[in-house]
């Protein structure tokens, strides 16, 4: 009797085993979750998004967040769990092409039609899947108090008197040799932030200082500014026609930076960002969500009305009336296999955050989006130093910006590989003409393997 | 007894074995079916023969690449760790004052993980460098032997505590007969500590081959495969195509397959070559 007690005992513990582990984690029904990309406001979602939106409507609100760099892995995994992420998140054309399967067709909604610009979302097969949320903007930004110290030095080799006078690739040159030979004086170490070519940290060139070229190549390619991203996308070759541009201004970042070349392969963007905000030097290329880089770090010495930004010039023709980089990477999408309650309360959500007073107060003051959305007003954008500066280049009539075209680039290895190269490059492993090579090599084999 | 043995084994085996199952074959079986397939997501897979054991190796030369270079670092970082450990643990068993203090620090940096490892490196050797206006991007071959004097570190005390508990069981008798009959040091060593100590040398060997095969955190942490795929090994390569590359999970669950087929030949072989030492002795 006790050996039979025993034995139904034991059984009945192996069997409970899975189930109280399963059990513990029961979510309500028709809960939006929500897998956010932006690690930098994972904080705000969950302490100040999620309280407001289910106090106004009473849909459970879960936002996770991925770690930096991890977003397609744990988006891999979360989604085949019995409770996928309802909305998730895709860079560009390139990620929806791997993610179409997965996401709802969205051209009924409320937040597609609330898009200022309607052809900003990402459509295939005559279906909208991927709604963009918010808009950024990167140049070279300057600090203009040692901008100013530098315009004052009675020996200046150059003609002009303030940063704003610089409006092409020679005049940025000369001011920045002739500063990096005054660099004593304005008690600067470089005129650039060092060029962070530590691993994960090149994407700063890599991808944003590589879309002038490739802008370049395919606006010229299909013939118009607005169609150069849909020729990138479709490229099976890229000549790297403005190589010689790409590389006067890459130059000019290496041979006037805070660092030595042969340290640059240590260094990571939040040094290149530190460097900035000490004031250890007067220019780093970065777009505005590098704005809480700045104002956050402790011993900031730069003032948020000397925070501006400048485009990037390099020698092209017609520069001057080049604004900075604006567009997004950030796109996002209903996941069709959640359960239809889940997916109309997460359409309700991004309505919510988007267009009701509450929603657009957070989305303004405390996640700090620039949103394409038409239910914001002109006094509804953030306030930060660079995101203001992003608005008025892209409301400044006499230039025009450079649209994001490296959402073209064929695949991540395509990015790695040509970081590599500039790496080497830098070390003097390879020479410039065996760079331009590899990334001509490298985007022919991508494209036939994205099945271009 | 025998018998009750027999009655309650399989009730007792039950919970290892659910665990095996779940933890072990089940991931394996799949992976060897995934390695098959094309897939984005691992629950929604679709069969396609061998292309991706072709692909693994036709698309970019960086998986033979990393097969090299791990296999060069593997000789050379068993060759010393073995070596140094050995060493280590003769000098530290013959009674000299401070013998435990020794022991323990230099078994020490094994507590340490590997990613901590290779940051605390990373600074040493870039502060080296610094000095010659470089750094451990520099060239592939810094970080080749970075990883070499990194892994010495790490693992040089833990095969040395091995050593000293085979040395300490060396017989005392069979020592004394030999200096009796005038054997010398060295004649001492190959004739008798050696011999007695072929069961520990082959389970350091297997230890260190193995760990140098499946190295991940600490290559990762000194220099994530940089320059240019120079310093890759293949743990790293396989993680790289199968989480960075857009298509490529079955490639990289191809890579996988062949990575533990390679390991296992290997670390068998070289089983079957120390344990023929071990009965001649």
């Amino acid at each position: 009797m006790r050996k039979t007690s025993c034995i139904a005992l034991a059984v009945l513990l192996v069997l409970a085993l899975p189930l109280a582990a399963g059990g513990s984690k029961e979510s309500a029904a028709g809960e939006v979750y929500f897998l956010n990309f932006k690690p930098e406001i994972a904080e705000v979602y969950t302490s100040e998004v999620e309280p407001a939106f289910e106090e106004a409507t009473g849909i459970p609100l879960k936002v996770v967040t991925a770690a930096s760099n991890q977003y397609e892995p744990t988006l891999r995994s979360e989604i085949t769990k019995s409770e996928p992420p309802v909305i998730f998140q895709v860079n560009g054309p390139v990620g929806l092409a791997n993610w179409k399967s997965y996401a709802a067709p969205l051209e009924d909604s409320a937040i597609y039609s609330m898009l200022s610009d309607p052809s900003m979302a990402l459509s295939e097969d005559g279906h909208v899947y991927a709604i963009p949320y918010t808009v950024e903007g990167y140049g070279i930004i300057y600090n203009d108090a040692i901008m100013r110290a530098y315009f004052a030095l009675p020996g200046k080799a150059v003609d002009i008197s303030s940063a704003e006078e610089i409006r092409d690739f020679a005049t940025l040159k000369a001011v920045v040799e002739d500063m990096t030979a005054h660099k004593d004086e304005l008690g600067i170490k470089g005129v650039f932030a060092s060029t962070s070519m530590a691993p994960g940290s090149d994407w700063r060139w890599q991808t944003h200082l590589f879309n002038m070229p490739l802008w370049a190549e395919f606006r010229d390619k299909s013939g118009d500014s607005s169609t150069a991203l849909a020729a990138a996308f479709a490229a099976t070759e890229f000549d790297f026609a403005y190589s010689d541009d790409f590389r006067n201004l890459w130059d000019l970042y290496l041979d006037n930076s805070v660092s030595q070349k042969g340290l640059l392969g240590g260094k990571n963007d939040a040094d290149s960002m530190a460097e900035f905000a000490l004031g250890q030097c007067a220019m780093v290329q970065n777009g505005n969500w590098g704005a809480s880089q700045i104002l956050g770090v402790p011993g900031n010495t730069v003032a948020d009305s000397d925070i501006r930004f400048l485009p990037l010039y390099m020698g092209m023709e017609g520069e001057s009336a080049q604004g900075i980089c604006v567009g997004t990477e950030n796109y996002l999408c209903i996941n069709r296999n959640a359960s239809a309650e889940a997916q109309a309360n997460a359409l309700q959500f991004l309505e919510w955050l988007f267009s009701s007073p509450e929603g657009k107060d957070l989305v303004t003051n405390r996640l700090g989006f620039i949103t394409p959305f038409n239910t914001f007003s002109e006094d509804e954008q953030p306030t930060d130093p660079l995101a203001r500066q992003v608005t008025e280049w892209m409301a400044d009539a006499s230039v025009k910006s450079v649209p994001w075209t490296f959402a073209g680039i064929p695949s991540e290895q395509w990015k790695a590989d040509f970081g590599s190269a500039l790496l080497q490059y830098i070390n003097s492993s390879i020479t410039w003409e065996d760079a331009v090579k590899a990334a001509q090599d490298s985007w022919a084999r991508e494209a036939e393997l994205a099945g271009r | 007894m025998e018998k009750s043995i027999r009655k309650w084994f399989a009730l007792f085996a039950l919970p290892g074995l659910i665990c095996f199952l779940i933890a072990f074959l089940v991931p394996f079986v799949w992976g060897l079916v995934l390695s098959f397939c094309s897939f984005t997501t691992i629950t929604d897979a679709h069969f396609i023969g061998l292309g991706n054991y072709v692909r693994a190796f036709t698309v970019d030369g960086y998986f033979t690449q990393s097969f090299l270079f791990t296999l060069l670092f593997t000789v050379i970082s068993v060759v010393t760790i073995n070596l140094a450990a050995f060493t280590f643990a003769l000098l530290l068993t013959r009674n000299v004052p401070g013998t435990n203090a020794f022991r323990t620090i230099i078994f020490m940096p094994n507590l340490i993980g590997g990613i901590v490892l290779g940051w605390i490196w990373n600074v040493i050797i870039n502060g080296v460098l610094a000095a010659f206006g470089m750094n451990i991007m520099s060239d592939p071959k810094f970080g080749f032997w970075g990883l070499v004097v990194l892994m010495n570190w790490q693992n040089a005390g833990y095969m040395m505590v091995i050593y000293i508990a085979a040395i300490q069981n060396i017989p005392q008798d069979e020592l004394e007969a030999a200096a009796i009959d005038g054997a010398d040091g060295w004649t001492t060593l190959t004739r008798i500590t050696i011999p007695s100590v072929m069961p520990s040398i082959t389970i350091c060997l297997f230890l260190t081959l193995t760990n140098g095969f499946k190295l991940y955190d600490q290559n990762l942490a000194l220099t994530a495969g940089q320059p240019n795929h120079g310093t890759e090994m293949l743990a790293m390569n396989i993680f790289n195509t199968f989480y960075s590359r857009q298509g490529f999970e079955g490639v990289g669950q191809a890579k996988a397959v062949i990575f533990t087929i390679a390991v296992a030949l290997i670390a068998l072989l070289q089983l079957r070559f120390t344990r023929d030492r071990e009965e001649t002795a």
